[in-house]
C-alpha cells in the first residue's frame, strides 16, 4: 500500500510562492462543486488545497494549470480562501523552481511575452499597425485619455475590429485621446497567473515607467486583464492613475447624453459577463446599460448570468493552452445561446471575443450566431 | 500632612509576566521611588499569600499607600482593594499597574517590555500618592426582576425567581408567550414533545400570582441603575379587552380577512384578528392592526359582531406602564437566517426547499399538515436531503457555528425516515454531536440507515442531466471523502439555517446600555466565568441572545440569571460606586451642560441661596465622567480620577527614566 508523509519543505515552497491562504481551508468542498471544470470533467480543487497544505502536490500533473482564476469558488467560500493565490503559487513553484513541467503552449506564449512583450510573438514595433490607416495619434504629455486595446486586439486580425471600432467611436466624439508608443508591453496580469512573476515584475515595471513619463492620467482599455492589473495590481508598484473599461467610459458617455445610438439592431443579443469585468471588479451594470441603449436591440440574460456567470475558459493563462473539444466553457455559452435564440453574443473582453468566435466556428454556428465585442456593437449604432 | 509610605508589589503571574518582563529589576526600580518604603516580587500575587504580604505591610512597615503591578485592573483591582482593607486602610488608597494584557502579553523584547513595565509602574506609585479615602455607601436593592422576552429562556428564569416569591414582571412582544420553542415538533435527542414539556410551563407562568405578565409588550425605555431600575413598557393596543376575551376564537373564524400565519411559519394563514396557536397564554385574540380591514379603511368590523363576549375594544390606544426593578434578565432569542440569500440554494425560487423551522410545523400533529410531511404538490416526498451549515461556518454571511444544526439535521433524518420512509442524505461538514446522549443519536441514525455526505453543498437545481433527475431537486456538492462530485436528485431539500441575532438586537442593546460582540449577539461580562452577566451591573443574558444554544443550555443558563437575580434580592442593598462626580459651586455657572450629557440622570440644577448650581445624585451617579470633561468651568470633578491626580500619571509616563 503506498503511504502518504506530509513533505514539510513542498509546503514551505508553495506557501513562501504566495500560497499562505490555503491555511484557512476546511475542506468543505464547495469550491469542487462550484468550480465550472466539473460540468465537462473532474478537477477537485479541495483536494488540491490539501495536498498543498501537506505538501503532497503532484507539480508534474495538469490540474497545476487547469484553474481559469474565473473566482467562482473564491467568492463562495466560506473561509475567504484566496484559491487563485494558491493556484498561482503552485504554479510559480513550477515555473521558477523547475519542479515539474510547464505545458509548451504555455511555455511559447510565456517566452514571447518575455522576449517581444506580446503573447503572439510579433514585432513590437508592429504594436499599432491596426490603427495605421486610421491616423490615431500618438499620446503626448496632456492628452486627454490614453486608449490601451491589450495584446490580442492589437496583433490578432480576427479582434482587430474591437479596437478599430473604439477608434472610429472615439474619432466621432471628439475624444481627445491617442496610443502610446510601440515600446509598450503585454500588460503581465495573465503571465502572472500562469505563475511568471518575474516576467509580471518586468513588464509592469516597463509600463509604469512608460505611463510616468508621458503623463498619462486616464487610460481606457478594452480587456478586463489590464484593467485589473492596472486598477489592482500596479497601483503596488507606483502605477497611479484612472484606469476605465471601455464599457464604463461609453456608459458614462450615453448617461452624460454624449454618445446617442440611432441606427437601429433588432437582433437578440445575449450577454456574457466577463469573470474579471464581474467577479473580479463588480461591473454588471454598465455593459448591459450600453446594449439597453441600442435601438431596436433585445437583451436576453444566461440563466447563470452576472456573479454566476460561467467563465469563457481563457482566464489565468489557459487562453494559451490547449482545451481538448468537449471540455470547452465556451462551447458550453455558445449551445445555451443558441437555445435561447440569441443572434449575437456580447462580450467585453478580447478573450471571450477569441473563445466565443473559435467555439462558434467550430460548432458550426457562424451562419446564424455572431461575437462581437460592446465597442463593436456601439460603433456600429452610431 | 501624613508621610507617603508606598508598598509597590510586582506580581509574576506565573510566566504570564515573568517569562517577558524582568520583575525583579522592575521591583528593584520602584523601591528607589520618592516615598516607596517596601518593593516585592511574587509569583502569584492574587494568592492568599499574595495577598497577605500588602496586609502585613501594612501593619508592619506602616504601608499607607499600595500599588500592584499585575493582570487587568477588571480582573484584580477588586481583590487588592479588598486585601487592602483587610489591612486596615480605605480600599481606595490602592492603584493597578496593568504589566500583562498591556505589557507581557504584547511585547516580545524583553528589555523594552521591562522599561515599559516600569514607566507604568512609576506612574502608579505618582498616581496613588494623590488618593484620598473615600467613603463606600449602600442603597437599597428593589425586590423585583424585569425579564424581556418570553421564550423557554425568559419563562423559566421568571418562573425561579417567582417560585421564589420574588416579584416578576415578565414582557413578551408577541400575542403569546411561547417563542421559539412553541413552533418544535420534537426536540432532540430524545424526541419528546415539544409542546408537551413547554405548555406546563406556560400555563405556570399564566397563572403564577408573583409573575405579571405583558404580553404584545416591548419595553422601550429604561434608566437608573442596579437596584432601581426604571423601565417603561408599551402595551400595544391589541384592540381586545383581555379581561372579557374568553379565548374561543368565534372572531377569527368570522373574520374575513386572511394572512400568513408567524407561528406556521406562512404555511398557513390566520385571521387578522387571532390566536397565534390553541395553547396560547394568554388564551386571548389579538387583531393586527396593520392588516385589519376596518382600522385601515374603516369597514367590516365582522369580528365584534360575532364577540359574544363584547371583548372587541377598537377604541383600545396603546398603554405606557411605569416599573421599578432591581435587575434585568435579557432573554429575547433569535432569529431564523434567511437563506434566500445563497441564491444557489433556491430558497424560495423551488417549493419543495424549505428551512428547518418550516419542516418543523410539517412534522408536528398540530401543524398545517397534520403531521404529514408532504410536499407542495401533495406528495409523499420519496427523498430528503438536508443540508448544514446554511448562512453558519461561513464568513460570507456567518462565521460561527449555530450549534443545534447538526443535532436538528438528526432528528428531521430520523422523523423523515419515520413518516415517509424517504431516502435520507445529510450534506454535513463536521457532526457536532457534543452534549449528553447525543452522539448516541448520531449513532442511531447511522443505524437507522442514513446517507451521510461529506461536503459543502454547491448548488440546488432542478437542471437535469439524466432522466433520473428530471422532476427532482438536484443536489450538487463534493462527496469530499470519496473525491468525486455528486449529484443527488431528491424531493425535498431542508435547509438547516443559521441562527442569528434578533434584527433589533441593536436597538435593544442601546434601551438596555448593554454591548454586542461582534457577531451580534449580546456580550457576557467573562466568557468562562461570568457568562451570564453583561457588563453593564444587574442585567444578565439567557438563551439564544447570547449566542447559539440548545434547549438544556438555555434552561440552564435561565436558571443561572434567577440564581443570580435572587442572590442581589436576598443581599437588599446594592454598594454604590464612590468614585463619583462632585461640584465646586463656588465655580459652577449652573449652565446644565452636565445635566444634558449624563446617561444616568444624575445632575440636576438646583438654586441654592438664590444661585443656580449642578446637584450630583450621588446614588445615580456611576463615575462615567462625561460631565467632567463637559464642564467648562471645571467646577465638577470625578473623585479618584482628579485632574491632579490623571496629569501626574501622564507626567510621570511621559518624562525620562
Amino acid at each position: 500500500m503506498e503511504v502518504l508523509s506530509p513533505y514539510k519543505e513542498a509546503t514551505e515552497v508553495i506557501l513562501e510562492a504566495g500560497g499562505e491562504p490555503l491555511k484557512l481551508c476546511y475542506q468543505c468542498g464547495l469550491c469542487t462543486g462550484t468550480c465550472p471544470w466539473n460540468m465537462v470533467r473532474s478537477f477537485l480543487v479541495r483536494r488540491i488545497m490539501h495536498e498543498a497544505q501537506l505538501g503532497a502536490v503532484d507539480f508534474g500533473s495538469e490540474d497545476v494549470w487547469t484553474c481559469v482564476t474565473c473566482k467562482a469558488c473564491v467568492d463562495r467560500c466560506p473561509r475567504g480562501v484566496e484559491i487563485i493565490d494558491v493556484m498561482r503559487a503552485l504554479r510559480r513553484a513550477v515555473a521558477s523552481l523547475g519542479i515539474g513541467v510547464v505545458p509548451d503552449a504555455l511555455r511559447i506564449s510565456a517566452k514571447n511575452i518575455a522576449g517581444v512583450g506580446n503573447p503572439l510573438g510579433e514585432p513590437p514595433e508592429r504594436r499599432n499597425d491596426w490603427a495605421k490607416d486610421l491616423k490615431v495619434k500618438d499620446f503626448a504629455k496632456g492628452t486627454e485619455v490614453l486608449y490601451f486595446p491589450c495584446c490580442v486586439p492589437s496583433y490578432d486580425p480576427g479582434v482587430k475590429n474591437v479596437a478599430r471600432s473604439v477608434a472610429a467611436i472615439f474619432d466621432r466624439l471628439k475624444i481627445d485621446y491617442g496610443l502610446i508608443g510601440t515600446e509598450a508591453k503585454c500588460c503581465g496580469e495573465a503571465i502572472r497567473k500562469a505563475g511568471y512573476e518575474e516576467t509580471f515584475q518586468s513588464l509592469a515595471q516597463n509600463n509604469i515607467d512608460l505611463f510616468t513619463s508621458n503623463g498619462v492620467k486616464t487610460v481606457v482599455v478594452s480587456s478586463p486583464h489590464c484593467y485589473h492589473t492596472f486598477k489592482a495590481e500596479y497601483p503596488e508598484l507606483g502605477g497611479e492613475f484612472e484606469v476605465l473599461h471601455i464599457a464604463q467610459y461609453l456608459a458614462s458617455l450615453i448617461d452624460k447624453g454624449k454618445l446617442k445610438l440611432s441606427k437601429e439592431l433588432n437582433k437578440k443579443v445575449v450577454y456574457s459577463d466577463p469573470c474579471y469585468l464581474g467577479r473580479h471588479n463588480h461591473i454588471y451594470d454598465e455593459p448591459r446599460e450600453i446594449l439597453k441603449a441600442i435601438p431596436g436591440l433585445e437583451l436576453l440574460e444566461f440563466p447563470d448570468a452576472r456573479e454566476n456567470g460561467l467563465c469563457c475558459g481563457g482566464g489565468g493563462g489557459r487562453i494559451w493552452m490547449d482545451t481538448p473539444k468537449g471540455e470547452r466553457f465556451s462551447d458550453i455559452r455558445v449551445e445555451q445561446a443558441a437555445e435561447m435564440g440569441a443572434d449575437i453574443i456580447a462580450v467585453a473582453c478580447p478573450y471571450c471575443v477569441l473563445n466565443y468566435t473559435d467555439s462558434v466556428l467550430s460548432m458550426g454556428k457562424a451562419e446564424t450566431m455572431q461575437v462581437k465585442d460592446i465597442a463593436e456593437l456601439v460603433a456600429e449604432a452610431m | 500632612m501624613e508621610e507617603i509610605r508606598t508598598g509597590v508589589y510586582i506580581c509574576h503571574c506565573g510566566l504570564n509576566i515573568a517569562g517577558v518582563v524582568d520583575v525583579e529589576e522592575v521591583a528593584k526600580y520602584a523601591g528607589q521611588l520618592p516615598g516607596v518604603v517596601v518593593s516585592r516580587e511574587y509569583r502569584y500575587m492574587c494568592s492568599d499569600p499574595g495577598q497577605d504580604l500588602i496586609k502585613d505591610d501594612i501593619k508592619e512597615l506602616g504601608v499607607n499607600r499600595v500599588v500592584v503591578a499585575s493582570c487587568s485592573p477588571r480582573m484584580h483591582e477588586p481583590t487588592f482593594r479588598k486585601a487592602v482593607e483587610d489591612g486596615g486602610l480605605n480600599p481606595y488608597l490602592y492603584e493597578h499597574a496593568n504589566i500583562r494584557e498591556h505589557c507581557s502579553w504584547v511585547h516580545d523584547d524583553k528589555e523594552l517590555a521591562t522599561n515599559k513595565a516600569k514607566d507604568l509602574v512609576r506612574a502608579a506609585v505618582r498616581r496613588v500618592c494623590r488618593h484620598e479615602p473615600l467613603v463606600v455607601r449602600e442603597a437599597p436593592f428593589t425586590p423585583s426582576v424585569l425579564v424581556i422576552g418570553g421564550g423557554i429562556a425568559g419563562m423559566q428564569a421568571a418562573l425561579d425567581i417567582a417560585n421564589g416569591h420574588q416579584k416578576v414582571y415578565l414582557v413578551e412582544r408577541d400575542p403569546s408567550i411561547g417563542g421559539h420553542m412553541a413552533q418544535l415538533d420534537r426536540t432532540f435527542p430524545t424526541l419528546d414533545c415539544s409542546e408537551c414539556i413547554l405548555t406546563p410551563k406556560m400555563s405556570d407562568v399564566g397563572h403564577h400570582p408573583f409573575i405579571e405578565l405583558h404580553t404584545y409588550s416591548e419595553v422601550e425605555e429604561v434608566s437608573g441603575s442596579i437596584g432601581s431600575f426604571k423601565v417603561k413598557i408599551r402595551k400595544k393596543a391589541r384592540y381586545v379587552d383581555e379581561s372579557k376575551c374568553v379565548g374561543c376564537g368565534d372572531c377569527e373564524e368570522k373574520c374575513p380577512w386572511k394572512v400568513p400565519s408567524e407561528y406556521e411559519m406562512g404555511l398557513a394563514k390566520r385571521g387578522v384578528i387571532y390566536i397565534p396557536f390553541a395553547q396560547a397564554i394568554p388564551n386571548v385574540a389579538t387583531i393586527d392592526g396593520e392588516h385589519c380591514v376596518y382600522l385601515q379603511k374603516g369597514k367590516c368590523r365582522a369580528c365584534e359582531k360575532a364577540c359574544e363576549a363584547g371583548a372587541i375594544d377598537f377604541e383600545q390606544k396603546d398603554e405606557i406602564i411605569e416599573v421599578e426593578v432591581g435587575a434585568i434578565i435579557v432573554a429575547t432569542g433569535y432569529d431564523q437566517f434567511d437563506p434566500a440569500v445563497i441564491s444557489q440554494y433556491g430558497y424560495r425560487r423551488f417549493d419543495n426547499v424549505l428551512t428547518g423551522l418550516e419542516f418543523e410545523r410539517l412534522t408536528c400533529a398540530a401543524g398545517p399538515t397534520e403531521g404529514k410531511i408532504l410536499l407542495k404538490d401533495g406528495r409523499e416526498p420519496e427523498s430528503v436531503a438536508l443540508v448544514h451549515c446554511v448562512g453558519s461556518r461561513d464568513q460570507n454571511y456567518h462565521e460561527y457555528c449555530s450549534r443545534v444544526c447538526c443535532m436538528y439535521a438528526l432528528k428531521y433524518a430520523h422523523l423523515a425516515k419515520e413518516l415517509t420512509k424517504a431516502d435520507v442524505y445529510q450534506f454535513y461538514i463536521d457532526m457536532r454531536c457534543f452534549g449528553e446522549g447525543y452522539e448516541e443519536f448520531y449513532n442511531r441514525l447511522s443505524e437507522e440507515g442514513v446517507n451521510f455526505i461529506r461536503g459543502k453543498v454547491a448548488k440546488i437545481t432542478d437542471d437535469a442531466v439524466t432522466d433520473e433527475e428530471k422532476g427532482k431537486l438536484v443536489v450538487v456538492s463534493e462527496d469530499t471523502l470519496l473525491g468525486k462530485l455528486i449529484r443527488v436528485p431528491v424531493d425535498m431539500v431542508i435547509l438547516c439555517s443559521a441562527l442569528q441575532p434578533r434584527a433589533d438586537a441593536e436597538n435593544v442593546g442601546k434601551i438596555l446600555n448593554i454591548n454586542r460582540r461582534a457577531d451580534g449577539f449580546f456580550l457576557e461580562r467573562h466568557v468562562k466565568l461570568d457568562p451570564v452577566a453583561t457588563p453593564t451591573d444587574g442585567i444578565f443574558i439567557a438563551g439564544c441572545c447570547e449566542a447559539p444554544r440548545d434547549i438544556p443550555d438555555t434552561v440552564a443558563q435561565a436558571e443561572a440569571t434567577a440564581a443570580k437575580a435572587l442572590s442581589l434580592i436576598s443581599r437588599g442593598t446594592v454598594t454604590l460606586e464612590a468614585a463619583i462626580s462632585t461640584v465646586d459651586e463656588s465655580i459652577c455657572h449652573g449652565c446644565g451642560r452636565c445635566e444634558e450629557v449624563c446617561p444616568f440622570s444624575a445632575p440636576s440644577i438646583v438654586s441654592k441661596n438664590g444661585v443656580m448650581v449642578s446637584e450630583i445624585n450621588e446614588a445615580l451617579c456611576k463615575g462615567c465622567g462625561a460631565c467632567a470633561v463637559i464642564c467648562p468651568t471645571g467646577a465638577v470633578t470625578i473623585k479618584h480620577f482628579t485632574q491632579d491626580e490623571i496629569l501626574a500619571q501622564v507626567d510621570a509616563l511621559t518624562e525620562a527614566r
